[in-house]
């Protein structure tokens, strides 16, 4: 039997000790109307053999596309180090920390990845991980109204420029509690969120304001400007970033006079595989000051009863197994072994290894932005700096475009028609220090048969 | 056995009251509730100026294990709170009757109308628990 | 595991000058940033060879408990052994290499497991639809009240804001009624563990939105009124959840939508077998019933009929629109979802039916042992589901030791303790579910251990509360580590 190891005489042995004449006779206290018909829409057991061809199967299905889509996700190189730990039982198969004695291992590498990611992102405390960037903001959002008591709106201002699917979740996840999300415009010209969009809330009680870097287009905020207005007017500053891109710009913290208050982002690019979108991790910093209103799990470094240095949870009182209704979130399980990944990813990279990183993204997406806007019929839509993705515009509908590059193994960006209808045929592009100059020269050989072929068709 | 001192008075939820000289009232968890709660860690104490509903939630003490509201068995303003506790929340766990204290609210009616428990009544009730 | 390790952090490893420079990528020249957005200090990370990486990552995972090295009898949290087939398919280079947002020429495959995934799990709990969006079981109890107030909502039952829960739930369930904007009415439970009808009679009315239930119950006993309360909550125009956490003690004997629940949330990460990775990721898809269909998370996971097979989709809020919304990103934990599916196909049909049985069949035989040994049930009439309880109330009252005492001596021992003080209405209770996957010899070692245990609280009662004394560290200052907050190192 797969998984199960009891033998025939196992299971008459142990039926002795209960009492009990059948396994069948251990369900009697279920109602006989509802035992179950046997399950005949599931299709009869593989072994393993059988199992992993047809998963190698279907994955041939799916082949290995040259990508160049973004949008959240980064296909960047992960050391062969990393998953060959984060796949060891005893961090792959270990439980959640709550015995300390037994869990160190665990504990103390999120103690580790804490001290990391607030490095990273210049803010003073961690959580030990949430599920994905875009719930880490819905999360940031609803720690804000608990945090600024003094602001009554629970209007949070959120840019058009922050990644879409991050706002739809933010609207599904913590209106239910009132919270009110308000738009900002772009500026049409640099793809920024201009100080001047925000001139229709300078008289309005804002609890926050929620800043992307780099933005959904790639485009680079004025980060220090949009913090200090934000906090003239007693609202909280919340950054939704990009932690490659952090080895190069000013982190969270150093935002403007008084730094960021709330820091979120997907960890992903941190040692994840794109994975068809999960599991990643949604990291989040703040300032000490906050700290009881951050939602998630924390680890701190305490004593044993010999006075030994040791890892433990704390201030578990915040959490849904203590505080139930009243807690600051409901999250329980959370992303803890990608939070592995990523300790792991940035222990190798450190400062040097990941600033590499970063600026070969910006170099790989600025040749692939000059290669595919020197063909005819393909401009760049904004005009602002970059870090690694950019918004080109296109002289016909994307979705054909895309479909044909994608016939030649080419996954060549994300369609932003549906967002951003305002913009016209428009094309988010990615490139990573994963993809090489001929990988470049590919594409824009390849885009420009399509654009041809369908010109002369 | 829990401390129940003379000079002040109770209510069930495990707070105890007491009027000072100025006429504000004084308002702390009880020996008992201190003693059940364990080692405190954080106490959340409301903002002065707030005004407090006669059985409304006012303030949070925090042990490793659990966390518990405070109650006001008296509608008021809050006119002070224990700064100290934010560093020291052991002070509760010490001396939950006098360092230990919470808050000062301004009752908005006379103590002797809200059904508090005087300290032998209060007795009787951790008694029978 | 050795008390002798102790392993220093990552950051005492670090040295100027050091680097893992053969994982770097080569030095290129980016075009200038804004001065005004440039980083000025470099971020504090540590600088250290790739051996030093490896070497302390190593150590600290040999700190670890975990199925693959010890038995976890873990109650409520289902840690059964997770087949190493499934994390090798997860991690097949397509797989990990599909963008999320890949075009469907590139993502037939992908999406055909994921399809496939909806159906069987839509098979074993008797419901109609499946999302397989939310990324843990909180997320997916968020998804099932979100969707039972969109369905009030929606026709215009705007009163409905209050969500019954028994007294002895999972934490979760109360946090993500108040996430959800509704308020939480508790009723209590009977002393042989049924929830008490007629509290349930009177707190159901026209505010009622739904019930929240696991069944068996977080007691490790079937609810046997299951019929009667859904009876009462429907007739009171509410609607019944199922919190799947102890789904593995019924899988293919009892169907939720059987039993009446119109939503239920699946830990995959506990029946399905998906790790649980030192606290996550985990996956909580939701299944529903007719009436919440159109209510589901999107992305969903739609096929249609085309010339040369069938073709699949993702379906989105165009497809969906009365749909709560999207929860994540992208879909989920999409790398869990593929491991929950391999197991599902490893199982198959009848693979499915035996879990339910052998994990019964392990929860009551070591429930009988356990009193036979000297233990006391938390409830002795009833039979125990996938897990049971014993509460050490005598013991505590007796001899001064706690089920924290008991459950930190068992580390020494080398078994990981039980779900200790959950639920909280039971005193001093263990809460033990030793899982299908256990063998029979496994158990006994752990019936020997506890037994070995009581003998100790009878003969030496001081040196228990000790305990651990083998680990790599002994009871750690929980009151220190929340007075004293240390939480990352400078």
């Amino acid at each position: 039997m797969p998984f199960i190891p009891h033998t025939e005489a196992d299971v008459s042995e142990m039926l002795a000790a209960i009492g009990a004449p059948s396994i069948d006779a251990l369900f009697d206290e279920i109602p006989a109307n509802l035992r179950a018909a046997p399950l005949a829409g599931i299709p009869p057991g593989l072994n393993e053999m059988q199992v992993m061809q047809l998963m190698r199967a279907r994955a041939r299905q799916d082949g290995l596309p040259l990508c160049f889509i973004g949008a959240g996700a980064y296909d960047h190189f992960i050391p062969s180090a990393v998953w060959a730990i984060v796949t060891r039982g005893e961090f792959y198969s270990a439980y959640t920390p709550y015995q300390a004695e037994a869990s160190q291992g665990t504990l103390q590498t999120i103690y580790e990845y804490q001290s990391m990611i607030a490095a990273l992102t210049g803010m003073e405390v961690s959580n030990a991980s949430l599920y994905d960037g875009a719930t880490a903001l819905a999360e940031a959002a609803l720690m804000a109204v608990r945090t600024n008591r003094k602001s009554k709106s629970a209007r949070i201002l959120v840019p058009r420029a922050v990644n879409p699917h991050y706002r739809a979740v933010c609207a599904s996840s913590a209106s239910q509690q009132g919270l009110k999300f308000e738009d900002v415009a772009y500026d049409p010209a640099s793809g920024q969120t201009a100080r001047s969009a925000l001139a229709a809330w300078d008289n309005e009680d804002v609890t926050a304001i929620v800043i992307q870097q780099p933005n959904f287009f790639g485009t680079l905020e004025d980060v220090d400007a949009l913090t200090d207005w934000a906090h003239a007017k007693g609202a909280l500053v919340i950054a939704s970033v990009n932690p490659t891109s952090l080895a190069l710009l000013k982190p969270p913290g150093q935002w403007g006079t008084k730094g960021a208050d709330i820091a979120v982002g997907d960890g992903q690019p941190l040692g994840c595989p794109l994975s068809s979108g999960g599991p990643y991790f949604g990291f989040m910093t703040t300032r000490m000051e906050y700290v009881r209103q951050m939602p998630g799990r924390i680890v701190g470094r305490t004593v044993d009863l010999e006075g030994r240095p040791g890892f433990a949870l704390t201030l578990q009182a915040r959490e849904q197994h203590i505080r139930r209704g009243k807690a600051t979130s409901n999250i329980c399980t959370n992303q803890g072994l990608l939070m592995v990944a990523g300790t792991l990813y940035t222990a190798l990279m450190g400062s040097e290894g990941l600033s590499r990183v970063a600026r070969a993204c910006m170099a790989r997406s600025d040749e692939l932005v000059k290669a595919l806007t020197a063909l005819p019929g393909v401009r760049a839509a904004f005009s602002g700096a970059r870090f690694h993705e950019a918004v080109l515009l296109l002289d016909r509908p994307v979705a054909p475009v895309l479909q044909a590059l994608a016939e030649r193994g080419i996954e060549g960006g994300f369609d932003l028609g549906k967002h951003y209808p305002e913009l016209g045929p428009a094309l988010l592009v990615c490139a990573t220090e994963t993809r090489s100059t001929d990988d470049i020269a590919l594409y824009a050989s390849t885009l420009r048969d399509i654009l041809q072929t369908a010109r002369t068709a | 056995m829990s401390n129940v001192p003379q000079d002040r008075l109770y209510a069930r939820s495990h707070e105890w009251v007491r009027e000072l000289a100025d006429g504000t009232i004084e308002l702390g968890i009880t020996d008992h509730a201190q003693h059940a709660l364990g080692d405190l860690v954080f106490v959340e104490v409301p903002e002065v100026g707030r005004e407090v509903a006669a059985g409304g939630a006012c303030a949070v003490v925090e042990s490793v294990k659990a966390a518990s509201d405070v109650y006001s068995p008296i509608a008021g303003t809050v006119v002070a709170v224990n700064e100290q506790l934010a560093a020291a929340p052991e002070q509760i766990n010490q001396d939950p009757y006098g360092a230990g204290w919470i808050m000062r609210l301004k009752a908005t009616a006379p103590l002797a109308g809200a059904g508090l428990l005087s300290p032998a009544e209060y007795a009787s009730v951790l008694a029978s628990n | 595991m050795s008390t002798s390790i102790r392993e220093p952090l990552i950051f005492d490893y670090s040295r100027t000058g050091r680097g893992a420079t053969a994982q770097w990528v080569a030095e290129e020249a980016a075009p200038a940033l804004p001065a005004a957005l440039r980083r000025v200090t470099p971020p504090a990370l540590p600088a250290a060879s790739e051996l030093a990486v490896v070497r302390h990552y190593t150590r600290l995972s040999q700190l670890n408990f975990s199925i693959d090295t010890h038995f976890y009898p873990l109650g409520s949290c289902t840690m059964k052994y997770n087949p190493k087939a499934c994390n090798s398919a997860a991690l097949l280079p397509e797989f990990t290499g599909r963008h999320p947002l890949a075009s469907e020429k590139h993502s037939q495959g992908f999406l055909r497991c994921m399809h496939e995934l909806q159906e069987m799990l839509q098979e074993v709990t008797g419901m109609q639809s499946v999302s397989l969006s939310p990324m843990a079981g909180a997320h997916g109890e968020f998804a099932g009240v979100a969707m039972i107030r969109a369905y009030h909502l929606a026709r215009g039952d705007v009163d409905r804001n209050e969500i019954i829960v028994p007294q002895a739930a999972h934490g979760t369930n109360p946090a993500t009624a108040t996430m959800c904007g509704c308020v939480v009415r508790e009723i209590s439970v009977n002393a042989d563990g049924d929830v008490n009808i007629d509290e349930l009679r009177a707190a159901v009315g026209p505010r009622t939105a739904g019930i929240m239930l696991t069944n068996p119950s977080t007691l490790g006993v079937f609810e046997r009124r299951i019929e009667e309360v859904a009876r009462l909550v429907h007739e009171a125009g509410g609607l019944l959840y199922y919190d799947g956490a102890n789904l593995n003690a019924i899988l293919g004997k009892v169907r939720p939508g059987d039993m009446g629940f119109d939503v239920i949330h699946m830990n995959l990460h506990k029946t399905f077998s998906t790790p649980h990775g030192g606290g996550g990721p985990g996956a909580g898809a939701v299944g529903v019933g007719p009436r919440l269909v159109p209510f589901l998370p999107v992305p969903l996971v739609g096929v249609e009929k085309r010339a040369g097979g069938e073709h699949f989709r993702l379906l989105t809020e165009a497809d969906r629109p009365q749909s709560i919304g999207r929860l994540t990103g992208f879909m989920g934990n999409a790398g869990v979802l593929l491991r929950a599916y391999v197991y599902m196909r490893m199982l198959g049909r009848e693979g499915m039916s035996r879990v339910g049985e052998y994990a019964t069949l392990n929860s009551n035989y070591l429930f009988a042992r356990l009193q036979k040994a000297g233990f006391e049930a938390a409830y002795p009439e009833r039979r125990a589901s996938h897990e049971f309880i014993l509460t050490l109330k005598r013991l505590a009252a007796e001899r001064g030791v706690t089920a924290m005492d008991v459950a930190k001596r068992l580390l020494d021992y080398g078994f990981h303790a039980p779900t200790t003080y959950f639920p909280l209405l039971v005193p001093e209770c263990l809460l033990i579910e030793p899982t299908e996957t256990e063998s029979k010899e496994t158990l006994d070692a752990f019936v020997t251990a506890m037994s070995e245990i009581l003998r100790e609280a009878a003969e030496k009662p001081e040196q228990l509360k000790g305990a651990p004394f083998t680990m790599p560290v002994r009871r750690l200052d929980d009151v220190r580590a929340a007075r004293e907050l240390d939480l990352v190192h400078r």
